[in-house]
């Protein structure tokens, strides 16, 4: 009995580890599977490619792509084809990863945003502007005007096909 | 079939006719051998290796012939050393096949390692991706890693465009030369050719524009990766995301069956639309094929220009009012005594709207009339085609007789069909004013004089008087087992139309090629519905001009007499009410009094009786765009507020009244409709590397109606003597109307795709012609009749003979028979 009070006792005098939501926020584990995001390549073009196998893979239906046809002129990612419509009902969504799993050129990652609430249900459904990622410094961003024959695949070539 | 073969296969045993090949006769027995260059439609060649397979034959002493046997007393089978393929090896007595061995399965795992070396990984933005041969093989059969180097893979162009309408891309193509073969053999349009060798190989086209072949976009389904795909569908959706729903295709009298693939769409405003025409088996109609103006002239359907409300004229003025409103206002109208009614209904409205419209006007002891230009749909309905004619049966002894058409552009299906006729044996014997594309195939070729049509086939009659050029062809009629004569509108009126067709009619009777199979008389029809709108008691009027103008109400439904012919819109100015049922607002539209908005075919559903008369169901596609009605419905509508009892609620239960009131269609049904039955070559979801991605049919396969004479009915042919033709004379350019596929009708139009395939809006003229008018290729004219004018250019046609000019119907002017026009040359533009 001693020692249960002396536990007691002890953690007692420890410091709360409380934390204060939302002024304070907790870093998320690496593997968390937050709100979706559509990844960019260094050079301001987007990774995915309109292929909707994320949408064939999703199990609750959550995800909705139509693809379009890139022109040099007017080039939103390698290859022929982009993603013109993206979307993603968070309602649906059950993060899950198998969108991820399915990507082929890893375009579509879960993210660490978690805080995803909405008033409505139309709030809830996030289009293809609302999950990309900002450019990175320097990097022009979509559509880009692009010099002939430089990206002609979609699938970039793999370095590592094991990977 | 006469010798049949009995051979084991994976060890079932098989009897299959003799001469058929090894992959086949797997396929009788649902035995999977993996092709890809074999199509059971083309001969095989051999080339992809893909379906080897272990081949033992019984064994025989060489010395004796005597069969040699095992030790317990059966065959002694003896196997190849090595693996055969099954596409090129024919079944023989006694043979054992063994698709599933060590030995056959690391065959095809090499052969597939081996193709993917050079083909790209690129599925994910593929179009063929979920359909796709190579793929399913290879997770089926193909190794998981491959031992090749990726960086060797060979990297080549993946966007080269063949032409508008199909795109090459050169790292997919596996050269299996499915499409060189299709269009070489099949349609015979060599366009298309393989071009260098080895890796290096890629297919390019030599015709201007690129891959110039009304058939081009068969060669996407067959296409065993995603090498080539078409225009209009690119990147428009993945396989498995569409759903599909059946039709029937609007464009001609042919009526292939064909799957549309829809989905809903973020990009059309959440709406359900059509991604793609695909064709659906039917062995007797169109067999795995579509031409591309079915495939690609949808586009209508989702155009921008359809009416969506009911117009009632009011002050001058169209106004769009209540449903209601315009019915009440045609009913007032109607309601009144003594009112002189006419319908004119086009050709591409379903059975059920020509049954209600017709109705509706014998109550008001109206007039059908039928907008065409063609006659003889009385006579093809007894002495037609015979039931259960298929031309895929037809070859040695058989032969078909195809006069006053270019079906090549009339009906293209029919064309193909024909043409493999002749290859298979069938004598043909095509007669005509000009060349067309079958006279390549044709035993016998007759050149006659446009306006000589009738007299042409007279000669055939028995105990006419022969000329020394056509004896061979009389020769082959006669001695000819079954015979089909197929008759088209190249250069006719619908003067010359009817005293053709009555000539035709009398070839067939009196020769007595009817009512039996593969026997009989074939109309082209200039539209899908044609026959069915005379089944359904439309005929044409010779006189038109004179009946619209006497009408006090007339009702045009699918058609545009005003738009097409400025003679007709004067007669229609002159008619005191006119109704029209309309997709568009057609210069008819604009003339109307009242105006209701339809829905379009793929938005409804109904039957068509294509030109086999077989009677054709095609289902509810895409959701109705909001505001219209089927023709059906708003005739019913009408004629139920008149106390007249039609059927308004579905196709099925007008259906069930044409059946019990028109003759031909009593064993008509519309559940019988959609019967099926195992079709061969076998084809399918599954079956996607065997025949390509035509669908199955698993939606009805229609019913051919009985003509009277397969019923055994005493005909009624009505007088087979001509009267007189009214020749066209007068001093001037005589102008024959000819059909071109793609024309500017009005459905064809909202597709935008074959713009620059439109057929030339110009008179051709023959060289001598052009010499007497001093007209040069390429020059503006202006032409002039009693009743219009135009300008048009000059185009220059030295195969065409000497007093002849031709101009394509629907396509600008209004030529819908032989009219004699002066020339007056333009000042020529200074050149810029």
């Amino acid at each position: 009995m001693l020692k249960g009070l002396f536990t007691t006792l002890k953690e007692a005098l420890q410091k709360p580890v409380t934390i204060q939501y939302p002024e304070v926020k907790r870093p998320v584990r690496t593997r968390f599977k937050g709100r979706h995001e559509l990844r960019r390549y260094d050079n301001g073009l987007e990774k995915c490619i309109g292929c909707a196998l994320c949408a064939a893979a999703c199990p609750s239906d959550a995800i909705f792509v139509e693809a379009s046809e890139n022109t040099d002129e007017e080039r939103y990612s390698p290859g022929e084809r982009y993603a013109s419509t993206y979307e993603i009902n968070m309602l649906r969504c059950i993060f899950c990863g198998y969108c991820e799993d399915a990507c082929p050129t890893e375009a579509i990652v879960l993210g660490d945003q978690y805080e995803l609430s909405y008033t409505d249900r139309e709030s809830s459904i996030y289009n293809r502007e609302m999950l990309l990622v900002p450019v990175k410094e320097g990097a022009e961003t979509t559509p880009q005007k692009t010099e002939p024959g430089k990206f002609t695949r979609s699938v970039p070539i793999m370095q590592d096909p094991t990977d | 079939m006469a010798d049949k073969v009995t051979l084991t296969i994976d060890n079932q045993t098989v009897t299959v006719p003799a001469g058929m090949l090894v992959v086949d006769a797997a396929k009788v027995v649902n035995v999977d051998i993996p092709v890809f260059c074999y199509h059971p439609k083309m001969e095989p060649v051999g080339m992809c290796r893909m379906c080897l397979v272990e081949v033992g034959r019984p064994m025989r002493d060489r010395a004796t012939g005597e069969p040699i046997l095992n030790e317990d007393g059966t065959q002694k089978i003896g196997f190849s050393p090595k693996l055969e393929t099954a596409c090129t090896t024919p079944v023989s007595e006694g043979m054992v096949v063994v698709t599933d061995t060590q030995n056959a399965k690391e065959g095809r795992k090499a052969i597939l390692e081996f193709l993917l070396t050079s083909h790209p990984l690129d599925c994910p933005v593929c179009d063929k991706g979920g359909e796709c041969p190579l793929q399913n093989l290879t997770m089926e059969h193909g190794p998981g890693e491959s031992r090749f180097i990726f960086d060797e893979k060979k990297r080549l162009q993946k966007h080269v465009p063949l032409g508008e309408l199909i795109y090459l891309d050169r790292e997919r193509c596996i050269q299996c030369a499915r499409c060189v073969r299709f269009e070489h053999d099949i349609v015979d349009d060599p366009v298309i050719h393989f071009f260098h060798r080895g890796r290096s190989l890629e297919i390019q086209t030599n015709s201007e524009p690129g891959f110039d072949s009304i058939f081009s976009g068969n060669t996407t389904d067959i296409c065993p990766v995603g090498a080539l795909t078409t225009a209009d569908f690119r990147f428009g959706a993945r396989p498995w995301e569409m759903k599909k729903a059946p039709s029937i295709c609007t464009h001609c009298a042919v009526g292939c069956n064909m799957t549309y693939n829809i989905r809903r769409e973020a990009k059309s405003g959440g709406q359900t639309v059509i991604k793609r025409a695909m064709p659906r088996q039917n062995e007797q109609v169109n067999e795995i094929w579509l031409c591309d103006k079915g495939r690609l002239g949808y586009h209508f359907v989702e155009s921008e220009a359809r009416l969506s409300s009911p117009m009632v004229r009011k002050q001058g003025e169209l106004v769009p009012v209540s449903w209601e409103e315009a019915y009440q206002v045609v009913e007032d109208k109607l309601r009144q005594d003594q009112v002189r009614m006419v319908s004119l209904a086009g050709g591409r409205l379903s059975n059920e709207d020509l049954f209600n419209l017709a109705q509706l006007t014998r109550s008001k002891n109206g007039k059908n009339v039928l907008y065409s230009t063609m006659a003889g749909g009385d006579l093809t309905a007894q002495v037609g085609l015979g039931l259960g004619s298929n031309f895929s049966d037809m070859g040695a002894g058989d032969v078909i007789f195809v006069v006053a058409s270019d079906l090549h552009q009339e009906a293209p299906i029919w064309w193909m069909r024909v043409k493999q006729a002749a290859d298979r044996g069938a004598k043909l014997i095509v007669a005509n004013g000009r060349p067309t594309r079958l006279d390549k195939f044709a035993s016998h070729v007759i050149r006659y004089e446009y306006g000589q049509e009738a007299e042409t086939m007279d000669v055939f009659l028995p105990g006419a008087a022969v000329p020394e050029s056509m004896v061979d062809a009389v020769k082959t009629l006669t001695e000819a087992k079954n015979a089909v004569v197929i008759y088209g509108s190249d250069g006719l009126g619908l003067d010359e139309s009817l005293h053709l067709a009555k000539s035709c009619a009398k070839l067939v009777t009196d020769r007595g090629y009817y009512g039996k199979v593969n026997n009989g008389l074939l109309a082209v029809w200039d539209k899908a519905n044609t026959q069915g709108a005379w089944d359904m008691g439309f005929q044409p009027d010779r006189n038109l001009k004179a009946t619209l103008r006497e009408a006090d109400v007339a009702f045009i439904c699918a058609a545009d007499p005003a738009g097409d012919d400025p003679v007709l819109a004067k007669a229609l100015q002159e008619t005191d009410f006119v109704v029209v049922y309309e997709l568009f607002l057609t210069e008819t539209a604009k003339m109307a009094d009242v105006i209701f908005p339809v829905q379009a075919q793929p938005e409804r559903e109904g039957t068509f009786t294509n030109g086999e008369r077989r009677v054709q169901r095609f289902d509810v596609v895409v959701n109705a765009l909001p505001g219209t009605q089927p023709d059906y419905r708003i005739t019913a509508r009408i004629a139920r507020q008149l106390g007249l009892g039609l059927e308004e609620k579905s196709p099925v239960l007008v259906v069930r009244q044409i059946a019990q009131k028109v003759n031909n269609y009593k064993s008509i049904n519309f559940m019988d409709l959609a019967k099926v039955e195992e079709q061969w070559p076998k084809m399918g979801r599954e079956d996607l590397y065997y025949a390509g991605t035509s669908y199955e049919n698993m939606s009805g396969l229609g019913v051919q109606y009985p003509t009277a004479a397969d019923r055994g009915e005493e005909l009624s042919l009505g007088l087979l003597i001509k009267s007189e033709v009214q020749p066209t004379t007068g001093s001037g350019v005589r102008v024959l109307p000819v059909t071109a596929l793609y024309d500017r009708g009005r459905l064809l139009q909202p597709t935008n795709l074959l713009n620059h395939r439109l057929t030339k809006q110009a008179i051709c003229f023959s060289t001598a012609l052009a010499e007497k008018y001093e007209l040069t290729d390429g020059e503006l004219i202006r032409v002039s009749t009693p009743d219009w004018e135009a300008e048009v250019r000059v185009e220059v046609d030295s195969q065409l003979g000497d007093d002849v000019a031709i101009v394509a119907r629907s396509n600008g002017l209004p030529v819908w028979e032989p009219v004699v026009v002066q020339i007056q040359h333009l000042v020529t533009e200074p050149k810029a």
